[in-house]
């Protein structure tokens, strides 16, 4: 659906996206990830047409966006950041202009906007003018602008940013959806908000791609560093000998915790789940054991380590 | 076609829909006003061959209309899409940079003539007192109102061109005021500096819209002046496409 290749965008003096290259097939939820600066909005601007990138390529269901601009629009539903609408409309209204400026015919005109309006699950406020709308019916109108002409591809950009919790939870719920009917590309610096809507991630900084993967595939890269932590009340020098003993433990690291407890931080070999033989373990030589835990790196962290500054990472 | 249309009926329900649009409509008629009661002062005294057209477009609250009311019609139309960022929106549709320029620019002559729609009424006004049927001969009517218009055109293509430049609404509305005021007294440069004729002197009096208007109050039709207003409202509508699509250049 999207083919970028070697897209470069630059402004006066600097590159916001550079050499960037990528595909999303027909289908897909995609999510762009990235610290602000990184691109997202660049590279979402470039496909809709808004912008033309410096050098490089993209195409939209095989149109270029550069060439074929008029193929590559009618086919895109766009939501910019902060979602500008003509505060001075009413909702419907809104709608109706924005379906017949995008060719939508009479007929078909009013049967999309309706439909829209279900699913964005605007029918109560129809009728109010826009600038008088509470900030998440605002970001429906302007969802329900995206997808009012039917388009194969939405890009949404920043789509739940300034929204309480439980419209994030309906906005992403819709995304979801429209998943079955179109490919979405989102960007977002939101994490759970990736994990949760997205099938694939692409992790940008400073106008590159950093990592390009879902999001299990992401945290299942970095669980080599897995670590299993086990509160034991035992002789310090019982439990070294025990974790020296184990060829799973690649290293560990012994702390004291309050009364008799000691806190082992276990690391193992090949991110191996450790649990089990430690309470085994506990239960052998019946030590008391009050706490069993593996913490799993979340994309959280695999967004901080990839998108740390190359600087802060030498300084570490 | 249909974008188009459907665009300038949201621009012009634009202008409705804001305080904006019945402010300027007020002030036009409060100086149209102005100029009916001098207009009827004049009449008042001794009899003269000018035609009544002639006579208001002497009272010198023409051109203020035409100055001042250019500028805060046209401010809005480029300058606050981009500084609300509903430029991005409009742009990803597949409507076209010519035809956004086009739709503004009608919508904008639309609402200008309009404005001037309470002229008519004065002349309506003055007809139906005086009782005397030769008082306004339509045809002088039309050729004023043909003047206006063409003069319109020019001044809504140069606020165009203006907005487009910026995404600051004042900025435009200075931009399109120095353009205008400029044009305007390029014409007056050869009366108030009287020098030898030269091609420099000939040229700015071709070019001066006081001469114009006041020929088109008159009745009098001359080509060579549709033709130099089209001509460049042409010109500056071409500039504002320009300006519209060198977002694609940078």
């Amino acid at each position: 659906m999207i083919e970028v290749c070697n897209l470069t965008k630059r402004y006066a003096g600097y590159a916001a996206v550079e050499g960037l290259s990528f595909t999303v097939g027909r289908g897909e939820i995609v999510g762009l990830l990235g610290p602000n600066g990184a691109g997202k909005t660049t590279t979402m601007r470039i496909l809709s047409c808004f912008l033309p990138a410096s050098s490089g390529t993209a195409r939209v269901a095989g149109f270029d966006v550069f060439t074929h601009t008029d193929d590559v629009r009618r086919r895109i539903g766009y939501m910019p950041e902060n979602n500008p609408l003509y505060g001075d409309m009413r909702v419907r209204e809104y709608l109706k202009f924005r379906a017949r400026i995008k060719g939508l015919n009479f007929s078909r005109c009013s049967q999309r906007v309706d439909r829209v309006i279900e699913q964005c699950g605007l029918t109560d406020v129809k009728g109010r003018i826009i600038s008088h709308l509470s900030k998440g019916y605002r970001q429906r109108v302007g969802l329900a602008d995206a997808l009012v002409h039917e388009p194969e591809l939405v890009i949404l950009d920043e789509p739940t940013i300034g929204l309480d919790p439980s419209q994030i939870r309906s906005v992403r719920q819709l995304i979801k959806d429209l998943g079955r009917e179109c490919t979405v590309l989102i960007s977002t610096h939101i994490l759970p908000e990736v994990e949760m809507t997205c099938n694939r991630v692409l992790i940008l900084r400073e106008g590159k791609i950093l990592a390009d993967d879902t999001p299990e595939n992401l945290r299942r890269a970095m669980s080599k560093g897995d670590q299993t932590v086990a509160e034991i009340a035992a002789p310090r020098r019982d439990l070294q000998m025990c974790w020296d003993q184990m060829p799973e433990i690649d290293h560990y690291d012994i702390s004291a915790s309050d009364g008799d407890y000691l806190r082992c931080a276990l690391t193992a070999v090949d991110g191996q789940d450790l649990r089990s033989a430690v309470f085994d373990l506990a239960n052998h030589y019946g030590w008391k054991l009050r706490e069993l835990s593996r913490t799993r790196h979340s994309l959280e962290d695999v967004y901080i380590r990839l998108t740390r500054p190359e600087t802060e990472e030498d300084s570490l | 076609m249909a974008a188009y249309l459907t665009l300038t009926r949201r621009e012009l329900s634009a202008f409705f829909l804001a305080l904006r649009g019945y402010t300027v409509i007020a002030m036009a008629a409060f100086l149209m006003g102005l100029s009916f009661v001098s207009l009827v002062s004049k009449l008042q005294g001794e009899p003269t061959p000018m035609p009544i057209t002639e006579i208001f477009y002497n009272t010198n609250y023409f051109w203020f209309i035409i100055l001042f009311s250019a500028p805060v019609i046209t401010m809005r139309l480029f300058a606050l899409e981009k500084y609300s960022g509903t430029f991005e929106t409009l742009m990803t549709t597949p409507i076209s940079d010519a035809q956004v320029v086009l739709a503004k620019f009608t919508a904008a002559l639309f609402f200008y003539s309009v404005l001037w729609l309470p002229l008519l009424a004065c002349v309506l006004i003055l007809r139906y007192v005086s009782q005397d049927p030769t008082l306004i001969d339509p045809g002088t009517l039309g050729s004023t109102f043909l003047g206006i218009f063409l003069l319109g055109a020019l001044y809504m293509s140069m606020g165009c061109f203006a907005s487009a430049l910026t995404s600051s609404q004042i900025v435009a509305a200075m931009v399109s005021f120095s353009l205008g005021i400029g044009l305007f007294i390029l014409g007056f440069i050869v009366d108030q500096f009287p020098m030898r004729k030269t091609w420099s002197s000939d040229t700015l009096s071709y070019m001066s819209m006081h001469v114009h208007m006041s020929d088109f109050a008159r009745g009098v039709i001359d080509t060579r002046y549709i033709v130099f207003y089209l001509s460049l409202t042409v010109f500056f509508l071409f500039l504002t496409y320009r300006v519209v699509e060198s977002r694609r250049w940078k």
